[in-house]
């Protein structure tokens, strides 16, 4: 067991400011920096990445405003929109099943969320906390389980699902998201109750507390952060899977974002897109935002659960 | 001892549940908060592993299950079907250079967000940008951004007068390889950035500080203490993205889908290609498992590593 503990540093580590040195030299210069210096050492280079970084995303923002002359017309330069218009989010509320696709997608989100984290929080409490024959092997099973991919899975899953009539059924994917869930979370909620100091629990076990008890009333309320970014995680995965989706899902309207766009709004060789880009904009608006709410957090939780690559 | 405690016991009976003994004992409560993780897992995971391997062994197509062959799927894929053979080196060229490439990045990144300067918080926020969103998402801006008559990039290019002709971009296999890559490094390299940067945080600022006394240049400093301190996190983050490049679907879906004529499928892709397009259950089947020698190494590699720090 003593080894799962080690799998990760025990409480994620907040990011520091990245401020190194508070000196009382402006802020972040060290001894002997130019100003020349700094921008070819440090301006330069985060400008470069940014544009790199973030030029897809104002593409997908300016296409999004574009009315349907004006998308193909690379006469006049194309990095700018002359008259902005909203046409393409009318289409795709009016012409296709994008509220529902959203819908779908939120439901299937929250519901695999919770169900994986009630799971996770019930496996890590007792791989975490009590001793028993085999909690080591368990572990390192639920680890490996981590480590496979969804590619491996689908096509014998598709099976299942058939045998099990749940084709075109939000249940199939609320019930198979937890395969890749549940052992992530898990890992990180270990790690989590292993850094919270055993000796709460024992004095309240002491003082007639059950084991149920101390584990509601004094592991979970301190386990908050924890917890919390287990299900951030875990809601933006889900938010962004794909494929067991793209496999269970056919009919339109039982669709998730990701695979009604797919599948709805490129037609053959036709791509439609503006309402291509506005859905991609308003599909990746929810875990944008989660996110920039919660950056820190997330980056150390990053860095204790590694997710995708 | 007996004295201090036996007070609290009597006053606090009152209001104590009543114990039942199975949720007293370590074992049996151990086991049973485990049981949902381990049932959903089971069910979802392990079994339908167990029905992959059995599809790949028989004829099934779509909707039934077939005769047992024998190897007879491998053997076909092996020796006739040169698009799986093609999938093969894909796989391996996209996991290989894209991880070389995001590891590069993912240093630079780290190494320029270690440093003060202003709005420190939201260049991070927007640099991890690309892997919080969507993959299938931005990897159709991506797909509007290389359209073949439409491509901004080519557009910019050619207007600034760094190329002649624009490129095309799905037009020969090493063209689409290039642009798996792209992408691939664009969505990846965040990932890599963040962890190296929680992973440079945790380093003792002395030993800077003492290698700066001892009159050692930047450079130096990179190679001999950040390297060396940032060693277990690079092996984690380097063998986690390995498996997940290894075994992606839905970038090259999205981007190529195997254009032109089937040269730029990966593994993940042709299994769905021949099992869903294709309607050959088992030979789709023993495409993917085809992933799990190569996978199993790399899971074995990451047990080691973590074993070992």
């Amino acid at each position: 067991m003593g080894l799962l503990g080690r799998l990760q540093p025990a409480a994620p580590p907040a990011l520091r400011g990245g401020i190194r040195r508070r000196p009382r030299r402006a802020r972040g210069y060290e001894i002997g920096d130019t100003l020349l210096g700094r921008w070819a050492r440090i301006y330069i280079p985060v400008l470069l990445l940014l544009f790199v970084t973030l030029f897809p995303f104002y593409w997908m923002f300016i296409t999004s405003f574009k009315s349907p002359s004006e998308l193909l017309d690379f006469s006049r330069s194309p990095l700018f929109v002359i008259h902005p218009t909203l046409e393409h989010y009318r289409h795709l509320f009016t012409q296709t099943h994008f509220a529902r696709w959203t819908l779908n997608t939120a439901i299937v989100a929250v519901v695999s969320t919770m169900l994986s984290l009630v799971c996770s929080i019930l496996a890590g409490y007792s791989l975490a906390r009590l001793r028993y024959r085999g909690a080591d092997a368990i572990g390192w099973a639920i680890f490996v389980t981590y480590l496979v991919p969804p590619t491996l899975l689908f096509l014998p899953l598709a099976f299942l699902i058939r045998q099990l009539h749940l084709f075109n059924n939000l249940w199939s994917l609320i019930l198979t998201y937890p395969t890749f869930l549940i052992p992530f979370s898990t890992w990180l909620l270990i790690g989590y109750f292993r850094s919270i100091p055993r000796e709460l629990e024992e004095s309240a076990l002491v003082d007639g507390a059950t084991r149920v008890q101390t584990m509601v009333r004094i592991l979970l309320p301190l386990a908050v952060p924890g917890i919390l970014s287990a299900g951030m995680f875990a809601f933006t995965l889900s938010w962004n899977e794909f494929l067991y989706s793209l496999i269970f899902m056919n009919d339109t309207i039982a669709k998730t974002i990701p695979v009604g766009v797919t599948s709805e709004l490129i037609r053959g060789d036709d791509f439609f897109w503006g309402e291509l880009m506005a859905a991609s904009l308003l599909g990746s608006l929810p875990v944008a935002l989660l996110y920039s709410f919660f950056v820190d957090r997330f980056v150390a939780g990053l860095t204790a659960g590694a997710v995708k690559g | 001892m007996r004295a201090a405690i036996q007070p609290a016991e009597a006053g606090r009976a009152a209001y104590r549940r009543p114990r039942i003994p199975v949720f007293e004992r370590e074992a049996p409560l151990g086991y049973l908060l485990l049981a949902p993780a381990l049932l959903v897992l089971l069910v979802f995971l392990a079994y339908p592993f167990v029905i992959g391997l059995w599809l790949s062994v028989t004829d099934s197509e779509a909707g039934a299950i077939g005769r047992f062959v024998g190897l007879a799927n491998y053997r076909f894929e092996f020796t006739h079907d040169r698009v799986f053979l093609s999938s093969i080196s894909n796989t391996f060229v996209y996991t290989a250079v894209t991880t070389v490439f995001k590891l590069v990045l993912g240093l630079v990144m780290a190494v320029l967000l270690n440093q003060a300067f202003p709005f420190q918080r939201f260049v991070r926020a927007a640099l991890l940008l690309p892997f919080i969103i969507p993959t299938v998402l931005s990897t159709l801006a991506w797909r509007w951004m290389f359209d073949p008559t439409f491509s901004v990039i080519n557009w910019v290019a050619t207007h600034s007068g760094i190329a002649r002709q624009g490129v095309n971009w799905f037009g020969s296999p090493q063209m689409a390889m290039v642009s798996l890559i792209v992408v691939n490094v664009w969505r990846g390299a965040p990932f890599y950035g963040i962890s190296f940067l929680a992973g440079l945080q945790v380093i003792p600022i002395e030993l800077y500080e003492a290698a700066r006394v001892d009159g050692g240049t930047r450079w130096q400093q990179f190679l001999h203490i950040t390297l060396p301190m940032l060693r277990p996190v690079l092996l984690v983050v380097l063998l986690l993205s390995t498996i997940l490049t290894f075994a992606d679907f839905q970038l090259p879906f999205v981007l190529t889908n195997g254009a032109p004529y089937s040269s730029s499928h990966v593994l993940a892709t042709w299994a769905y290609a021949q099992a869903i397009q294709g309607g050959n259950l088992g030979i789709g089947a023993a495409v993917s498992l085809v992933l799990f020698p190569v996978l199993s190494v790399v899971i074995a590699g990451v047990l080691i590593v973590l074993r070992h720090e």
